[in-house]
């Protein structure tokens, strides 16, 4: 039963990290511009068309 | 629109300035498509001198410039995409801020933190599961899990719930009930319940159940919201498109580019050939010929010369014209129909939809379900705790998924759907207007017909002799003869007189092409739909233009009648062109030589008789019309302010776009009912299970699942409907 107390919070705190990064995701416009973003890869020198935060 | 900036008119009204000390220009750009199209637009633009940052986005198609000072130049940003092929429009910096989609953000916040929250929530609900089945769960582990669950559970649901929470608010507040009410009690009260129960060591709990079913209706609440707000900005487009910007000369001659809100009577306006009128004026210096097909529905240009007066939205055809302006923009004649739009927009807001058309009577029903079993169950003997987690019972399991989610997935499809064949659907609630409507109005020029004039019976000869000099000119008679000829060669020392014609050298020969008295006909006729052509002292050559009716109208208007719908032509245009289409369409209905306001009237006198219209137009002389109808569709040629008001905007030559989205909508519709009708049955088999206390929190969470499960596939069964 002790395994419980260690691995519980254990995989609530993963999942918690997971939600933070999609959170941040939100937050900093990746979903507004879909089109773009699978365009994007396919341009070369990424130095030139730097990400900017939205 | 081909407009040249040669002359580099100032933009700078366009320009917002950001606290840093810089500015920012938003763009509209018209025709990016691919990755090589945003490399080449930002590139360009980015390596303008001045300019801090370029981001296009390619999915709104809106380009974002950033100005390291406030001096930036936004016609030379303008000018360099034209180059590259792409026309622009900007921005009115007012209406840009608006635009940013806030509630999406939000939604897809609360929609990770439900699924967050339903995945380990549930993480500790199936040992309590396993307890229910009679496997070893002592009380006091059983009570470690509840606490738990309850733990991530009730917070998630708190945070993924407010979008329902409010919007129940805000309807209680004017004493209406929608679908937010019955889904906020059930899951606040599936709270408090489930916390009292952990409190007394109690067996059901449902804080999994509580926060999963705020997962699935966001999903739903999500899709909805994906649609409005992709026809917004859709629409927000087309108002940047209908460009707030007139050419105003300032007493020095110097061109300036202005918001249409900013020109002042008086003012000069110039408008260059391929542009609109901006607002009602005189002219004061040019000639040309104006089309006025979108504001009154006539087919022939119209001469004007010094001292006419042209209406706002007229195109300019092929002179530069400078005007005076008459009025300002709000009181031109186009805002008259803008007003009369709103007032039409205004009345499509009180339809009432399907799914809250549904929470009528499922609310009171569900509530009144719920209240028996409390009431009952405590007079029949059970204890107060008892009765009242069975009354939660009911109105978990009742829990309006299919309502909440099945009509959104079915709409999503359906438009995702229609987009693919071209048609671009503005609302969920256009589509269930679609489905209902019993008669349809078509508008004739730019609907039935092209809208452009053809030439009739064209002589392969004769067009190759004149098709070197109508390549020379603009006119839309010349180059509607210039299309109907292969060739190439241009004809030399070409000289325009606006309003009469062409003139130039075809192989050491000087010819004509015009009107007939420009080519010097002995006896000239006042036919505007005729183009006459003639080397020097030779034979004249007639060429006659219509405009010819869209190639698939007849067949799209048969398959309506075979419908069961009533089809009628409404338009602008004289008696004798509407007829001839009526007839060679087979309608029998027509009325003709109608203002954009006795149109209007006419759909009106029609909703009153107790049908339910289908408004086809393109014309601004339609868009009163178009609002005021039940359901409305304009063709992608549409002046702005037609597809502003349509429902439905469909692109390409084909008419057959109205049968297809007329049948997709009903079939969205049967979808939804079928959807409905599975809910109700469903409802009718677990509620009564519910009052006598059969359900736990295993079979709620199987239940409710199952049930959304169902309903979306049915949904995604809409990908066969239409031709």
């Amino acid at each position: 039963m002790n395994i419980f107390f260690l691995l519980a919070p254990f995989s609530v705190l993963l999942a918690l990290i997971g939600l933070g990064a999609f959170w941040w995701t939100v937050r900093n416009g990746q979903y507004e511009d879909p089109d773009g973003d699978a365009a994007r890869i396919l341009i070369d020198d990424p130095q030139d068309a730097p990400l900017p935060r939205v | 629109m081909a407009v040249t900036y040669d002359a580099a008119p100032d933009y700078s009204a366009f320009l917002k300035s950001d606290k840093d000390g810089g500015a920012t220009l938003d763009l509209l750009v018209k025709g990016a498509r691919c990755a090589a199209c945003l490399s080449k637009i930002e590139t360009a633009v980015g390596a303008m001198p001045g300019v801090e940052r370029a981001r296009l986005n390619l999915t709104s198609g809106k380009f974002t410039v950033t100005f390291a000072d406030r001096t930036g130049d936004p016609a030379r940003v303008m000018s360099i995409l034209e180059r590259l092929g792409y026309p622009s429009a900007p921005y009115d910096p007012g209406l840009a801020t608006a635009a940013h989609d806030k509630e999406g953000r939000r939604l897809a916040l609360a929609l990770g933190v439900a699924a967050f929250g339903a995945g380990n929530a549930m993480m500790f609900s199936v040992p309590l599961w396993a307890g229910l089945f009679g496997q070893e769960l002592g009380p006091s582990t059983r009570t470690m899990m509840q606490v738990l669950s309850g733990l991530i559970g009730a917070p998630c649901a708190l945070y993924a719930g407010m979008p329902f929470f409010e919007s129940a608010w805000r309807s209680l507040r004017v004493g209406r009930a929608n679908m937010d009410v019955p889904i906020s009690l059930g899951v606040l009260l599936t709270l408090g319940i489930s916390f009292v129960e952990t409190l007394l060591h109690g067996r059901d709990t449902y804080f999994d159940a509580a926060v999963s079913l705020l997962f699935l209706l966001l999903i739903g609440r999500w899709m909805d919201h994906k649609l409005r707000s992709r026809a917004r900005s859709a629409a927000a487009d087309l108002l940047a498109m209908q460009a707030p910007s007139a050419t105003v000369l300032d007493a020095a001659g110097a061109q300036h580019r202005k918001p249409l809100s900013e020109v002042a009577v008086g003012d000069l306006i110039l408008v260059r050939p391929g542009e609109r009128i901006p607002v009602d004026a005189h002219v004061e210096s040019g000639r040309s010929e104006l089309d006025n097909a979108l504001l009154t529905g006539e087919t022939r240009p119209i001469a004007v010369r010094p001292g006419q007066v042209c209406r706002a939205g007229g195109l300019n055809l092929w002179g530069t014209l400078t005007l005076q302006a008459l009025a300002r923009s709000d009181d031109s004649a186009v805002a008259a129909i803008a007003r009369l739009v709103d007032a039409g927009a205004q009345s499509k807001s009180l339809y009432v939809r399907l799914a809250d058309r549904a929470a009528a009577i499922y609310v009171p029903v569900v509530h009144s379900a719920a209240a028996l079993t409390f009431v009952l169950g405590w007079a029949l003997g059970l204890g107060p705790r008892e009765a009242l987690l069975r009354a939660v019972a009911v109105l978990i399991i009742t829990c309006p998924c299919a309502l909440g989610l099945a009509v959104p997935a079915v709409q999503i499809t359906a438009s995702a759907r229609l987009f693919r064949k071209g048609v671009l659907v503005k609302s969920g609630a256009a589509l269930e207007r679609l489905a209902e409507i019993t008669h349809v109005v078509f508008d004739k020029t730019g609907v039935l017909t092209l809208g452009r004039p053809t030439l009739v019976d064209p002589v392969p000869a004769a067009i190759a002799l004149a098709a070197p000099l109508a390549r020379a000119s603009a006119h839309p008679l010349a180059r509607a003869l210039a299309d109907e000829d292969p060739g190439e060669t241009l004809a030399q020392d070409v000289v325009e007189t606006p309003g009469q014609g062409v003139e130039g050298v075809i192989g050491g020969r000087r010819a004509r092409l015009g009107r007939a008295a420009f080519v010097g006909v002995a006896e000239p006729s006042a036919d505007e739909s005729e183009f006459w052509f003639a080397f020097e002292g030779d034979t004249k050559i007639r060429f006659a233009f219509h405009d010819a009716i869209r190639p698939d109208a007849r067949a799209a208007i048969e398959d309506l009648k075979a419908r069961g719908l009533t089809v009628e032509i409404l338009s602008g245009d004289h008696a004798g062109p509407v007829a001839a289409v009526a007839r060679e369409l087979g309608v029998d209905q027509w009325r003709a030589g109608l203002t954009p306001f006795e149109k209007s009237e006419a759909v009106e006198a029609l909703s009153l008789a107790g049908q339910k219209v289908l408004m086809v137009g393109d014309g601004l002389n339609d868009a009163a019309a178009l609002s005021k109808a039940h359901a409305a569709m304009a063709p992608g040629t549409a002046l702005d302010a037609s597809q502003n008001a349509a429902d439905l905007v469909f692109s390409g030559e084909a008419l057959g776009a109205v049968v297809t989205a007329f049948d997709v909508a009903r079939t969205a519709r049967r979808r939804a009912l079928e959807n409905f009708g599975f809910s109700a049955l469903y409802n009718l088999i677990a509620a009564p299970a519910a009052m006598l206390g059969l359900i736990n929190p295993f079979l709620a969470a199987l239940a409710m699942s199952g049930s959304s499960l169902a309903v979306t596939l049915n949904a995604l069964r809409m990908n066969r409907a239409g031709r």
